[in-house]
């Protein structure tokens, strides 16, 4: 992990294995749902249900200051906790953790690289008890929204191209032949892309064990579709989770400075009212 | 308890590439399917051998894929 941009935010499996029960760590599985923790987790892990813990289910929005506080508070995290995360699908919704974890300012967050995948492959011990938590303070800090991206921004961006889109889904999804991933409820009136974006799925920065390619791989599969980080970047997928995964790619494994989660993602563009959409794949006049 | 005889394979269903993860715990064997692209899980199921847990992944699969959509572009 040393030739990333900041290895500090990714620990392996070998070391949660050695410091979950640790006081001043919090290792916390994190999922669409709880389903998978209940088969059997990293032994001292917690669970957070992405539908219900990490979203505001009211508002489609994430979690406020206080929800935050709340959640970190009652999960036994302190602001000094250092917390690891992890979950299934390759960490989708353990990055969006991590990223939340890092718009309200917890110092110390990381992803456990490989997730559950790895950890589970590999023949590790799994627990089905869910530990006693003590609850904590917790103050979060202000919402830190250089790192998320809000409709007016991303509207601007693809108009006058000060930043690069990337859209992490398939390319089935990117060209609007599929509305959501095969077999997943559509949650959008039209298909296509932002016009401009490049298609570059979240699922490319990942080895077959679920681990982060290497900086260098990485480096070239963005550098290849011109994704640089000489210019800011926009990343975005269907509801925001997948490109929180490349945002946590392209901020701390590539070290690009400014690189921003588009949360609202095509469940939002893809129900606009006179939006702008390409269909097929990226225009030739929107590479580089 | 950990996760014994881990394996993935990948078929088609409905047309879809699909990812089926297989492994025992304890007594009991787990399945998941996903969608190979994009990842994303379609079901979890349960059964007493492996063939059962993705007999019964592999149902549920179908049944969502099937409803997928494909527009022209």
């Amino acid at each position: 992990m040393a030739d990333y941009a900041h290895p500090e935010v990714l620990v392996s499996t070998e070391w949660v294995a050695a410091h979950s029960a640790d006081p001043k760590i919090r290792v916390v599985e994190v999922d669409v749902d709880t389903k998978a923790y209940n088969e059997g987790h990293v032994p001292g892990a917690i669970a957070w249900a992405w539908n219900t813990q990490l979203c505001d289910t009211v508002r489609r929005d994430i979690l406020s200051q206080e929800q935050f506080a709340a959640l970190m508070g009652s999960s036994g995290v302190a602001p000094d906790t250092t917390l690891v995360i992890y979950g299934d699908n390759n960490n989708w919704f353990a990055a969006w953790a991590f990223w939340q974890a890092k718009i309200y300012g917890h110092a110390d967050v990381r992803l456990m690289n490989g997730g559950r995948k790895k950890w589970l492959s590999e023949g590790r011990e799994l627990s089905q008890e869910t530990p006693h938590v003590t609850p904590v303070a917790y103050q979060a800090h202000p919402a830190d929204l250089s790192l998320r991206a809000f409709l007016p921004h991303v509207q601007d961006a693809a108009a006058h191209r000060f930043a690069a889109l990337v859209d992490v889904r398939s390319p089935q999804e990117f060209t609007g032949e599929i509305l959501a991933p095969p077999g997943l409820p559509e949650t959008c009136q039209r298909g296509g892309h932002i016009p401009g974006a490049r298609n570059i799925p979240w699922g490319k920065a990942c080895n077959d064990d679920g681990s982060f390619k290497s900086a260098d791989e990485l480096r070239i599969l963005y550098n290849c579709e011109g994704i640089d980080g000489s210019k800011p970047v926009i990343a975005y997928c269907r509801i925001g989770e997948r490109s929180s995964h490349t945002w946590f790619v392209l901020k701390y494994l590539l070290g690009f400075d400014k690189v921003t989660n588009y949360d609202g993602s095509w469940t939002e563009w893809g129900n606009l009212v006179g939006a702008d959409v390409e269909r097929g794949a990226a225009s030739q006049s929107a590479k580089g | 308890m950990k996760a014994e005889e881990y394996q993935e394979r990948k078929l088609t269903v409905a047309g879809w590439e699909v990812n089926l993860t297989s492994y025992r715990l304890g007594s009991e064997w787990h399945c998941k399917a996903d969608n190979v692209s994009p990842g994303a899980a379609l079901c979890r199921t349960l059964g007493a051998t492996r063939e059962e847990a993705e007999g019964k992944a592999l149902e549920r699969a179908e049944e969502l894929l099937g409803r997928t959509n494909r527009h022209g572009v």
